[in-house]
């Protein structure tokens, strides 16, 4: 791997571009989900979602990509590469944004949803004007889970051919190359950290700054 | 206007909130909900604004049927101050105070303006606080920008939900005083809310008393002082209620002319004849302007002081026209003479309060045994 210093850039722009992907598609529909089912009346079908959405996150990763792979398949669409890795790394990051978007939106303080309308705003006016501006360190806290969890993931994605940082390990351990094991393995571990890092000040950056300035005093 | 007319409203799970509501709110008017907690009061507010629906009845504004207005349109006609005062903590104060107006469509410039303005009503520094985020502001500021939120786009009526629950004592006064104030100037018809008699007496015109959802009277306040219509709100209004009637009543309200006075220049002799009279034991110094000096007392004028000025005792206790009684009652224990002057800003005398003209005025004689 040290005579192809070209290769290990090219895995860990795969790895990263899977990661950006998945997790861009895991929270457009991760937030309209939790908003939708935050929604008056809906607590049941909450209850179910998020249900669902944590069965998702038990089944293997590989378990994933095979019944993936199958369905593809049979829809006659690629079934290795990247699409399969990117769905099912979107599937993954679902649950902790959706329930993060739920939670956050369930729990602004009543008093805000009771100003808001006693002033006369419209549910959307409320959504997107309240409730939405309070959740968003939350949701992003939930964007975070997913995606030091889908870092992870993705490695494993290699397997089915989407490239990515998985690359290295697998071929390390066909040929008994410790070395080739060891820098895909450190480099994930590296991206996560990196990612982790970066993703807690977006989480800072994205809070309201009169919030902030609550929770500092 | 606002009126209420056989309103009920009966919970999901069969709580009767409020029973065959009516009454109206004349326009301008400062109309109290009292009662205990779960008595209704919260709920008849709400269901103005339609947070609450009704299960039966009408509530009109201006006239108009509530429900046959867009929901949102209605509400943004009416102010409304919350409990919880429910400040966006997201949003700066101007952007708090603006909400109205912004979802009216207000030009940015004029909401600025706007919210600069009402900081001033509400006795903030409009430069200092328009910019900050509620939680710099202390409890008793934020209570402030929430009176001015609701003030926001000018709308005639209010609806303030114990909008000064949350402070201090010593605040919530000052805060009653100057929205007392505010009002006096801007002629709201306004819904209060409170569970506080002594709130309640002080800033209403009007008392809607209500137990268990219905309305038990709905008075002026120094009716429901003086004439509690039923036992319950005799014991509401508290034992005390002749001593919280003294609130409502000001200096102006009560005081007598002086039986006597003397001017200052007057010779010994003279006034020494003045007093003796009279059945008085003092008279009140005026000097050439009408402006009060001091006590003259009979005992001072035996020993032939020069003039009258040599017998002056000064005035320690000193009441304004529109001091209330309760206060006058305490300078009464601290003056000489057990009577109170009441005076204009410039000192010049317009009447005496003392001890027999507050009892008269409270209870007169035929009602004393019942007290």
């Amino acid at each position: 791997m040290i005579d192809h210093p070209d290769k290990i850039l090219e895995w860990t722009l795969q790895h990263v571009q899977i990661i950006l992907l998945a997790n861009a598609l895991a929270i457009v529909f991760g937030v309209s989900i939790g908003v939708w089912i935050s929604g008056k009346g809906r607590e049941h079908i909450a209850d179910t979602v998020i249900y669902l959405a944590s069965v998702l996150m038990t089944v293997p990763s590989l378990a994933m990509f095979g019944l993936l792979m199958g369905l593809l398949y049979s829809m006659n669409l690629p079934s290795v590469g990247l699409l399969p890795v990117v769905i099912a790394l979107t599937l993954y990051g679902l649950l902790p944004i959706i329930r993060n978007t739920y939670t956050a939106i369930r729990e602004v303080d009543p008093a805000m949803i009771e100003a808001g309308l006693g002033m006369g705003m419209s549910g959307f006016q409320l959504l997107t004007k309240i409730k939405l501006p309070l959740a968003v360190p939350v949701i992003m806290a939930g964007l975070r889970q997913a995606m030091v969890m889908n870092i992870g993931i993705a490695a494993i994605g290699s397997y089915i051919g989407a490239g990515g940082l998985g690359q290295p390990i697998f071929r390390g351990l066909s040929n008994y190359r410790k070395d080739l094991v060891l820098v895909g393995a450190i480099l994930v571990s590296v991206l996560a950290v990196i990612v982790d890092f970066l993703m807690a000040g977006v989480e800072r950056w994205t809070t309201p700054k009169g919030v902030r300035l609550g929770r500092n005093r | 206007m606002i009126r209420l007319e056989q309103v009920c409203k009966v919970f999901a799970d069969g709580t009767e909130a409020v029973k065959d509501l009516s009454l109206e709110i004349a326009e301008g008017e400062f109309c109290v909900f009292l009662g205990p907690s779960g008595c209704g009061k919260t709920t008849s507010l709400k269901m103005i604004n339609r947070l609450i629906p009704l299960t039966s009845g009408t509530i009109y504004i201006q006239g108009e049927d509530t429900r046959t207005r867009n929901v949102n349109q209605l509400r943004r006609d009416i102010g409304y101050a919350i409990q919880n005062i429910g400040l966006f903590p997201h949003l700066t104060v101007r952007q708090n105070i603006a909400t109205v107006p912004r979802l009216l469509g207000w030009p940015k410039t004029r909401q600025k303006q706007r919210a600069m303005e009402l900081l001033e009503v509400v006795g903030m520094d409009a430069a200092t606080y328009v910019d900050r985020y509620p939680s710099e502001l202390s409890g008793g500021q934020q209570q402030r920008v929430g009176v001015a939120r609701c003030l926001g786009a000018d709308p005639p009526i209010l609806l303030m939900d114990e909008p000064f629950g949350a402070i201090d004592p010593i605040t919530r006064s000052k805060l009653q005083d100057e929205f007392l104030k505010i009002q006096e100037h801007l002629k709201k018809t306004i819904a209060f809310v409170t569970h506080d008699i002594n709130e309640a007496i002080k800033m209403g015109d009007t008392i809607a008393l209500m137990k268990s959802g219905e309305l038990v009277q709905y008075a002026p306040p120094a009716t429901l002082l003086s004439e509690p219509k039923t036992r319950f709100v005799r014991d509401f209004v508290g034992a005390d209620r002749v001593l919280k009637g003294l609130r409502l009543l000001r200096a102006r309200d009560v005081m007598i002319d002086p039986e006597l006075t003397l001017p200052l220049n007057m010779g010994v002799s003279a006034a020494r004849q003045a007093l003796a009279a009279s059945s008085e034991q003092w008279a009140l110094a005026l000097d050439t302007e009408g402006r009060f000096r001091g006590w003259i007392e009979a005992e001072d004028l035996v020993d032939a002081p020069e003039t009258l000025d040599d017998a002056l005792t000064p005035a320690v206790a000193t009441a304004g026209p529109s001091t209330p009684i309760n206060e006058v009652l305490s300078l009464m224990l601290a003056s000489t003479t057990g009577s109170v002057p009441v005076l204009d800003d410039h000192d010049r005398l317009l009447g005496l309060v003392s001890f027999d003209t507050i009892r008269d005025v409270l209870a007169p004689p035929t009602d004393r045994g019942a007290l």
